[in-house]
């Protein structure tokens, strides 16, 4: 068994660090302060070939894998979550559907702009009555001569207002429920098509979230992806990859706010000596580092399964679940470590705990992960 | 065009420890990093393929095999190849060795415009490398170059002096020696990372490959003797006065008779 990176995945890793070291670090706090998406760091990464990783060559992409994407997010993460969930809505929630039930016609057309960073990507699922229960979705799709027309509205939907590209779910049998649901290709300029409104969150503040509406959107036959009835399917199958990426979100969260822990106890002194010389805050850090590293391993782990092309789905779900609770675990101990500066804006502590709790929530909640591993283990 | 830049992997400085006894660099568990004023070399050769996109980019290096990383790095940047020097007969060179390897294996590629070399390596800061290199090839050098440009015909760039520049213009074929404020050198990207270790990108040249005696290269083509290596004792830290001039020079003048100097 191995565990190390091979040098392809470390030159990766090396890339996205120093690239978050001096791109993103130094405007995440202004970022989340001022609620903005960051989209010089989109155009920076798209110049770096940054936004199409896990793409074949073929299609615009960089031909890396899953595990060199969570590597990326990861890095990302370690100082800016709202980054590093731009990169993974775009890449596992945008590009991968495409790229595994789309036409060729289709992949040429849209994945390949969005490949190469041209145009940015979003998924629309959730509605205000179908979050987990996605079989209550009321958008319609009713099909006239070569097009659907689409009514309805999504909300929460990560990338919204900022992406071109959104892979959109709509029911074209509502009688028939989950077997009735369809997935389209939607282009953000499509006439009908608009943004509701803009989420003000608790955390990764300048990730764009919002509801998007359709007003007799028409979307011509040939932008349905897979087939009439498989939206389901599809979008069940999307969101294991997608936990992946959020389960390396949760990872790089943590471990951004472990190193400032290790950081600052080292520094902050009390009782004429460093605070990290007591051993009751040292034992807590060694359990904060512990599920780290267990974290990661199933990251990785979950990650190169679906690089190896083998089932990844009760990985990833356990992957996610055991990271973001991870991740909401350290960024809690590490503000109590820092104490009344860390409940400040001064430190970075208090945005990584405000980011992390997403993590147990967006792309199926904790106990959604827990019914995804409960449903394979009980199969 | 066709641009040769030549590059070292070095220990990054800004970690390495100085063996408190030996006064040796304690080099176990440092990372290696290209060396920041052969990365601006590379970044400058970068932007004239940016502008002129049939510009062919060789990076070179001499070291062990685990150089390579510096010539991946360099592809994965943008540079058409890399040629790694590698062989037990180079190693131990000084710079007078290690200019005549290179230089040899410059001609053998043959044909070039412009060679670009980074002023100095930060784990040697000699700077004779490349000018030696020059010198051996016989072409006009620039070094200490802070800003180039290319144009129609002629190469035009800024030499760094103390106290300002010079302008010095010329034709290829020409070495340039770079200073890493020249630019600021991009990122890898990730499909040149992908290109770099998938694509047979890196060339390995050994001796048998360059046309160059045994006694001209490695350690027995090394005049330099090293004596003595130390730990160059620390300088006081300066201080800045404040105040009036008056008060300037009256905390001045007390100073220096505090030290017995006046």
């Amino acid at each position: 068994m191995n565990f190390n990176l091979s040098k392809e995945h470390k030159m990766i890793q090396k890339t996205f660090a120093s690239f978050t070291k001096n791109e993103v670090e130094p405007i995440a706090a202004e970022v989340d302060e001022n609620e903005r998406f960051p989209s010089e760091t989109v155009e920076k990464m798209k110049r770096f070939g940054m936004m199409g990783i896990a793409v074949p060559r073929e299609y615009g992409g960089a031909g890396a894998d899953e595990l060199a994407y969570a590597l990326a997010v990861e890095e990302l993460s370690k100082a800016c979550a709202t980054t590093g969930v731009i990169l993974s809505a775009h890449s596992s929630l945008g590009c991968w559907p495409i790229l595994k039930f789309g036409t060729e016609a289709q992949k040429e057309k849209y994945l390949k702009p969005m490949a190469s960073g041209e145009k940015l990507g979003a998924f629309g699922l959730t509605e205000p009555n179908a979050g987990t229960d996605a079989a209550s979705q009321q958008t319609v799709a009713v099909l006239e001569g070569d097009h659907y027309r689409i009514n309805g509205s999504k909300i929460f939907i990560t990338n919204g207002g900022e992406a071109d590209t959104y892979i959109i779910f709509a029911m074209t049998e509502p009688s028939k429920g989950l077997k009735g649901i369809t997935a389209f290709i939607v282009e953000s300029d499509t006439p009908g098509f608009t943004i509701g409104k803009k989420e003000k969150k608790l955390g990764i503040k300048g990730s764009a979230t919002t509801e998007l509406v359709f007003k007799n959107m028409m979307i011509p036959k040939e932008n349905l992806l897979g087939k009439e009835g498989k939206g389901f399917k599809i979008a069940m199958q999307t969101l294991d990859g997608g936990r992946i990426g959020i389960a390396a979100q949760a990872l790089g969260i943590a471990e951004g706010a472990m190193e400032k822990t290790v950081q600052y106890v080292k520094e902050r002194e009390q009782f004429n000596r460093p605070i990290g010389k007591f051993q009751g805050l040292q034992f807590m850090m060694a359990d904060m580092e512990t599920q780290i590293q267990a974290a990661k391993l199933m990251v990785y782990q979950a990650a190169a399964a679906k690089a190896e092309g083998k089932p990844y789905g009760k990985l990833a779900a356990m992957a996610k679940l055991y990271a973001s609770e991870t991740a909401m675990e350290v960024t809690t101990k590490a503000v109590q470590l820092h104490g009344g500066y860390g409940y400040t804006s001064d430190y970075p502590i208090e945005r990584m705990m405000r980011d992390a709790k997403i993590t147990e929530i967006y792309e199926g909640t904790s106990e959604v992960q827990k019914m995804v591993v409960a449903a394979d283990i009980l199969r | 065009m066709k641009i040769i830049v030549c590059i070292k992997q070095v220990p990054d400085t800004n970690e390495v420890k100085i063996d408190p006894v030996k006064g040796t660099l304690i080099r176990e568990g440092v990372p290696s990093i290209l060396n920041p004023d052969d990365k601006a070399a590379l970044e400058e050769a970068l932007r004239v393929k940016d502008q002129h996109p049939d510009t062919h980019i060789t990076v070179m290096t001499m070291g062990p095999p685990q150089a390579e990383e510096v010539l991946i790095e360099g592809v994965a940047m943008g540079a058409d190849e890399g040629i790694l020097l590698s062989d037990r007969a180079f190693s131990g060179a000084d710079t007078w060795a290690t200019s005549n390897t290179l230089a040899k294996a410059i001609e053998k590629i043959g044909r070039y415009d412009i060679i670009f070399c980074g002023r100095q390596a930060i784990d040697g800061d000699t700077a004779q490398v490349g000018p030696q290199i020059g010198e051996r090839l016989g072409i006009p050098q620039v070094s200490y170059v802070e800003k180039f440009y290319l144009e129609e015909g002629k190469i035009r760039v800024h030499r760094a002096l103390e106290d300002g520049y010079e302008v010095i213009e010329g034709q290829s074929p020409i070495l340039l020696t770079t200073i890493k404020e020249l630019n600021e050198a991009r990122y890898p990207s990730i499909p040149g990372i992908m290109r770099a270790y998938r694509e047979d990108c890196i060339k390995v040249w050994t001796y048998e490959d360059l046309d160059i005696p045994s006694t001209d290269i490695g350690l027995d083509g090394s005049p330099t003797q090293v004596k003595r290596s130390f730990t160059p004792e620390q300088k006081g830290a300066g201080e800045m006065l404040e105040g009036t001039t008056d008060e300037k020079v009256g905390s001045l003048v007390q100073k220096l008779q505090e030290k017995n100097l006046i």
